[in-house]
């Protein structure tokens, strides 16, 4: 937000709020509960113990996220983090008519994103293709729902209240911060898995995978994003989306230093380096979900798909 | 207070500080606010033992809790959480209370040996400083008197304690003294505990001063090589076996006590600093620790005996069983309880791994 815009106090509140809940989600919330700081012997910082602000529950979001994401990156029809099971975010995920909408689900996912990380594993296009059953989310369903009441009832009910006559004021401002941080929260998400460059992988080229071919994936499998000091902390270090997905129960904020030998591993073997600007790699992403909207979205050069065998040496 | 401590409780100011918990937020204003967790503020520092030259120096540290602490009965144990410095970490362990039994909200002291190579006791014997903030636990362990001042009966009970093992018995001492526990009574304890010598002997004066005193308490205290025989104690006390007694200190006395009591007299109870040594079980197979890819032979000895016999690290508090800080999940196999003889062999089971002995091949994610 521009300086020009803290006219009001409330704006203020708001954008304190926002920054609060950006680094309560990304640099404590998502680090924590991958484990990183379970060393710590704190229980308050373990990631058996901690939730976070969001509507997610983090007992879920440790599966599909730290389990799922983490172990089956990028390969397609694994990973639901692969579009959320809504968008088309790869050239090999088949075209249909619905996609002509990718742009607008883009958008509406970035508003919702906290909505969308929590349904993402009720599997609901699963269900809706009847390849899953209601039965199946029962549980699911309980856990988001007792932490949808928690979250909604202090943000949308008892903190405005407190505020008496400004309750509305104050409803609007949770839920502008609220807002602020799943837009920012989507983009910075995006920005590590799906600009121009990142591979996606098939179910069969990864089947008795080798640990060597493993890491291998998840570098070809992740962006960077470049940016100063401030950038690195509001994005919880996920601007160093390679090396989380490397190493992701190392402290976060040590990412930079792994950067450096990342980097030169992959200049001494010719592993491409996703890494680019937040302008840049928003432009990219931006892109794609535009040009994937349509059919046969090929893209004129396509580096990865073959790379990934060619250069299994080298990741050994 | 009360009130306060109510509405520190409640649902509402949970509901407002979800998903967190308040005392997260307290902490922020001031460390001695806690709506449910227990910390303490160390009130004063001091040396127990300062001549002492063949041991370790001991201290005791007075604590202020904060209002959320229940209050202990003389002889239970809390957990310490301590956050040294230079490691960025927190450690726990356990400490026998040595202070009367406490009411909520009071303070209680721990009576700590420093370890020469331990981490923790070193750490709160020479640098923890007046000011410094500890976690606790409430207060645990069934090394409890059930006799008191104000329960009159003309029982005979013997203690005995040896090194720092005297803390739950002081603590249980001081109760009585406090309480009224006096000559009249006609209640006898015989008070028999072994230390190093006697510059190591702490609590020296106290103990010297209730010898003195007239309230039916004998104190025999013996230094060096007079180690426990079951004959002087049968001087002492001619029926011990049938004579309710507490009995804490290292393994080697509590073994001689234990032989002199026969096996399984419902009239001692045994207190341990460290878990007791059991005869290790079927020792077949191979252990793996997964995550450090480490794998060898069933050695029968303890999940984490065996990971530290191979190098590795792990993270534990009481090595006990007691207070969940080893816990890993072994992923393969079956484990026994050392402590009860159980067996279990759930696949992703969750154990603690200080009193988990493996029963042939196991695996472990560690
Ligand atoms: C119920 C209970 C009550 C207790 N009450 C008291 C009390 O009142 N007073 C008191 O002084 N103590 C008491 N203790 C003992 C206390 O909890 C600690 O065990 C003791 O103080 C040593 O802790 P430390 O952190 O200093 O040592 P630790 O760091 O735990 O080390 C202990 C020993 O283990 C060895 N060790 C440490 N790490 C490793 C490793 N990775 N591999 C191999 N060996 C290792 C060390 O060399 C050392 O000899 C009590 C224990 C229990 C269970
Ligand atoms: S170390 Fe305390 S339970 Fe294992």
């Amino acid at each position: 937000m521009p300086c020009s815009t803290f006219r009001r106090p409330g704006r203020l509140a708001v954008a304190a709020l926002s920054v609060s809940k950006i680094l309560e989600n990304m640099e404590i919330g998502h680090n924590v509960m991958h484990g990183q700081y379970d060393w710590m012997g704190d229980p308050k910082l373990n990631s058996r113990i901690y939730d976070w602000d969001n509507v997610c529950p983090g007992e879920q979001w440790k599966y599909s996220h730290n389990y799922i994401h983490h172990t089956f990156t990028n390969i397609l029809g694994k990973d639901r983090d692969i579009g959320y099971g809504i968008l088309r975010m790869d050239e090999d995920q088949k075209w249909h008519p619905y996609y002509l909408g990718n742009p607008v689900y883009a958008f509406l996912l970035m508003i919702f994103f906290e909505w969308g990380v929590a349904m993402h594993d009720l599997e609901v296009e699963n269900i809706v293709k009847g390849t899953r059953k209601m039965e199946e989310n029962a549980q699911l369903h309980r856990g988001i729902m007792a932490k949808v009441k928690r979250q909604a009832l202090k943000d949308y009910l008892l903190f405005p209240a407190l505020t008496g006559p400004l309750f509305p004021l104050t409803f609007a401002g949770n839920a502008a911060a609220n807002l602020v941080r799943n837009v920012w929260a989507f983009n910075i998400i995006f920005c590590g898995h799906f600009p121009a460059g990142v591979a996606t992988f098939t179910e069969e080229e990864c089947e008795n995978e080798s640990r060597g071919h493993w890491y291998y994936r998840q570098l070809l499998g992740s962006a960077n994003i470049t940016g100063g000091k401030l950038l690195h902390l509001m994005s919880g270090n996920l601007s160093h989306q390679i090396e989380h997905h490397l190493f992701p129960d190392i402290p976060a904020r040590r990412y930079p230093e792994l950067a450096v030998e990342v980097k030169q591993m992959c200049e001494k073997y010719g592993i491409e380096y996703n890494t680019g600007t937040l302008g840049k790699q928003l432009f990219s992403v931006a892109k794609k979900i535009v040009r994937l909207s349509l059919p046969n979205g090929k893209p004129k050069t396509s580096p990865d798909a073959t790379a990934s065998t060619a250069d299994e040496t080298a990741a050994a | 207070m009360t009130l306060t401590t109510k509405l520190l409780g409640s649902k509402t100011l949970a509901a407002l500080t979800a998903p967190h918990g308040v005392d997260r937020y307290l902490e922020m204003f001031n460390p001695m606010w806690a709506a449910t967790e227990v910390r303490a503020r160390v009130v004063d520092i001091r040396r127990e033992n300062p001549e002492a030259t063949g041991s370790a120096p001991v201290a005791t540290l007075t604590l202020q809790p904060t209002s959320t602490w229940r209050g202990h009965r003389a002889g239970q144990y809390v957990q310490v959480g301590v956050d040294i410095p230079g490691t960025a970490r927190r450690f726990t362990r356990c400490f026998s209370i040595s202070s009367a039994a406490s009411l909520p909200g009071e303070r209680i002291t721990l009576t700590i040996r420093a370890n020469d190579e331990g981490q923790v006791s070193k750490f709160l014997v020479s640098e923890a400083k007046v000011g410094q903030m500890l976690h606790l636990s409430q207060a645990d362990g069934d090394f409890t008197l059930h006799e008191s001042a104000a329960t009159p009966t003309n029982n005979h009970l013997v203690m005995i304690s040896g090194g720092s093992g005297i803390t739950p018995v002081m603590a249980q001492i001081r109760t009585l003294l406090r309480d009224g526990y006096d000559g009249r009574a006609n209640r006898k304890i015989t008070f028999l505990h072994f230390a190093r010598s006697e510059a190591d002997q702490i609590f020296a004066d106290e103990l010297a001063q209730i010898a003195e005193a007239d309230n039916h308490i004998d104190v025999h205290l013996r230094y060096g090589d007079q180690t426990f025989s079951e004959f002087e104690l049968r001087r002492l006390v001619p029926d011990f076996r049938n004579t309710d007694t507490w009995a804490c200190g290292p393994g080697g006395l509590i073994d001689l006590v234990r032989d002199a009591y026969g096996e399984e007299n419902p009239r001692l109870r045994v207190e341990f600093f460290k878990p007791p040594t059991i005869a290790a079980g079927n020792a077949e197979g191979e252990v793996s620790f997964t995550r450090a890819g480490e794998t060898a032979e069933n050695t029968g000895a303890t999940l984490l005996e065996q990971a530290e016999a191979l190098g590795l690290k792990p993270e534990f508090g009481c090595r006990m069983g007691i207070c969940f800080s080893c816990v890993k999940t072994k992923t393969d196999g079956t484990v026994r309880n050392v402590l009860t003889g159980e067996e279990s062999s759930l696949p992703d089971e969750e154990v603690r791994i200080c009193v988990s002995a493996p029963v042939g091949s196991c695996s472990v994610d560690l």
